[in-house]
């Protein structure tokens, strides 16, 4: 019964691993992958040497930390609130809304930040030109890119995550918050004495689970946010875009596929290494 | 003693209620906007940009949209199909397989899940994916490849199986003692069983087909393939699209409305999911609380 899935993840997932080989290649499309002449560890000389590999490693693991930090800490905050409000109607209504960001693909995502970002017709400059102030073109500044990415990335998953925190606040056991109530503990003793220590293993777990994707960007998002936009990478080109880039623009496949090898091996090491630790310390909860 | 708990309640109400609202207006407003841009004339965005309401109301991108929308219906219809086929396919494997891998008496099980969660840990990469799929395939410029790569989704197997994992054993042991075989205990008994888990998982998939728009960038040219996001999303990079927009619905093309024509194109195509977003939503809470705190 299990020979249909097994197929497929043949088919997508392990016949093109031999496409690794194209990291030690020279690819030429006549001759094929297997028929190219092999050149050892040129590509990743290239990769590495031409600064590219160490900026999209920079980048890639530092958008993912903080992406993970940011999203968590709101989602936490976000389910705490919605669990503690009385008012039944816009507990439901405002959980929804917020998870409404969740569905939209990031093609519509990148509709907004041109929208509200964009030099000419962008609501961000069409308030400052109301206030009297000059607009500003954000497309010039790379670095104004790490707030927004960060901000558009846990605006999508906000919901979704504060969703899994609920259900673990909702499991914590009642008999605790009120033996703190007749202890005359108040609402801020109470999250940070017994909601707060009592989701640990929750939060605990969701690190992890992102710590093991840390050297993966989210490309849908990148791409849709950033797109071919050049004056920007320095602060926003992630290895996903930048394999992707080379793939499209200059039609290279050698570098992209050693970079793609290298993200590979370093993700492969990561994943072992955290889920060694859960596996050490929480061990029903390790991944395999 | 009292009224102190109650005053810091009250303090704790305000923090909270503002920022629940805060984010909620966050959440919001984007969507606002963009239907708001879609609505304003061309002019009156070029002068005053994009604004909160409609500085001068105007129908004109839905019009030009609407006068010839077979690019729109065209990729309408390509995104329902490899929706539709694509779900319905991703979720009777992954159920199938996740009740394989639940199964005590399968000798493999934990090796066979290695073997699919490896998959999540070391891949090939998009690089190696193309080439297998256009050189050794020929799948360019066909519906498979949109289809294919999405087909199995490990996380959500690893969900499923959870689901599966909290239906007792004795179900399917008593049905094999009464004679029932593999097939029949898992369509007649595991599936019904699972309901809120197939729906999670169900909607999961289909939500991945319907907001898919890289494997249409990778493996599409054919306008007539465009699923509805990349038809957007090219609309957008490019004004090619516009001015075929303009040329089929033969408007001159300095009447064509581009930039509230690439908002009314993307309001189209984000309309059904805002429209059914509220009924599924509740599925999504129900199989997240279950499936994901376990899984």
């Amino acid at each position: 019964m299990a020979l249909p899935a097994i197929c497929l993840i043949v088919l997508i997932a392990y016949i093109p691993m031999a496409g690794i080989i194209l990291a030690f290649k020279e690819y030429r499309f006549n001759l094929g992958v297997f028929g190219s002449p092999w050149n050892g560890l040129d590509n990743f000389k290239y990769f590495f040497t031409s600064g590219t590999g160490l900026l999209v490693t920079r980048n890639t693991i530092l958008y993912n930390l903080m992406n993970l930090i940011t999203s968590q800490l709101f989602a936490i905050m976000i389910a705490i609130f919605i669990n503690e409000m009385r008012g039944r109607y816009f507990k439901k209504v405002s959980q929804s809304i917020i998870f409404l960001p969740f569905f939209i693909s990031w093609t519509i995502v990148g509709v907004f930040v041109y929208n509200i970002f964009n030099y000419e017709t962008g609501t961000l400059n069409t308030i400052l030109k109301a206030l009297n102030m000059d607009p500003v073109n954000l497309y010039s500044m790379p670095y104004v890119w790490v707030i927004i990415i960060c901000f558009f990335n846990s605006w999508k998953w906000v919901g979704y995550t504060s969703v899994i925190y609920i259900a673990s606040i909702v499991s914590i056991d009642n008999e605790c918050f009120e033996a703190a109530e007749i202890d005359g503990a108040n609402i801020f003793q109470k999250i940070f004495y017994i909601t707060i220590p009592s989701i640990m293993p929750t939060i605990f777990i969701m690190f992890l689970l992102n710590l093991g994707r840390i050297l993966r960007g989210d490309f849908q998002m990148f791409y849709q946010i950033i797109g071919n936009n050049g004056q920007l990478f320095d602060a926003t080109d992630v290895i996903d875009t930048f394999v992707f880039r080379s793939l499209i623009t200059s039609g290279d496949i050698a570098m992209p596929a050693a970079a793609t090898f290298y993200q590979s091996v370093l993700c492969f090491v990561t994943i072992m290494v955290v889920n060694g630790i859960i596996k050490r310390t929480r061990p029903e909860n390790a991944l395999f | 003693m009292h009224r102190k708990i109650e005053g810091t309640y009250l303090l704790f109400n305000i923090i909270s209620y503002s920022i629940v609202i805060v984010a909620v207006i966050l959440c919001l407003l984007p969507f606002e906007m963009l239907v708001s841009g879609s609505f304003t004339s061309e002019s009156a965005i070029t002068q005053h940009g994009y604004g909160i309401i409609p500085t001068e109301f105007s129908l004109q991108a839905y019009k030009v949209l609407f006068k010839y929308p077979q690019d729109i219906i065209r990729a309408y219809g390509v995104s329902i199909f490899i929706t539709v086929i694509g779900t319905a396919i991703g979720l009777f494997v992954t159920s199938m397989t996740a009740y394989v891998l639940n199964r005590k008496d399968f000798l493999y099980r934990n090796k066979l899940a290695f073997f699919f969660y490896f998959t999540t840990l070391f891949n090939g990469g998009i690089l190696s994916l193309y080439i297998f799929f256009v050189k050794y395939l020929h799948l360019k410029n066909s519906l498979l490849s949109l289809i294919l790569p999405l087909l199995i989704n490990v996380f959500y197997l690893i969900v499923m199986r959870t689901f599966i994992s909290s239906i007792p054993d004795s179900i399917s042991e008593s049905a094999k003692i009464d004679g029932a075989g593999d097939f029949t205990i898992f369509l007649k008994l595991i599936l019904p069983l699972t309901k809120p888990g197939l729906a999670t998982i169900g909607l999961f998939y289909a939500l991945e087909y319907w907001n898919d728009w890289y494997n249409a960038m990778l493996f599409i040219t054919d306008i007539k393939l465009y699923p509805l996001q990349y038809l957007l999303f090219s609309t957008l990079q490019s004004s090619e699209a516009i001015s075929r927009i303009s040329s089929i619905a033969s408007v001159a093309s300095l009447d064509v409305p581009t930039l509230s024509l690439k908002l009314a194109m993307a309001v189209i195509a984000t309309g059904p999911i805002i429209l059914v977003y509220p009924y599924v939503q509740k599925y999504f809470v129900k199989g997240l609380t279950v499936g994901a705190i376990k899984g």
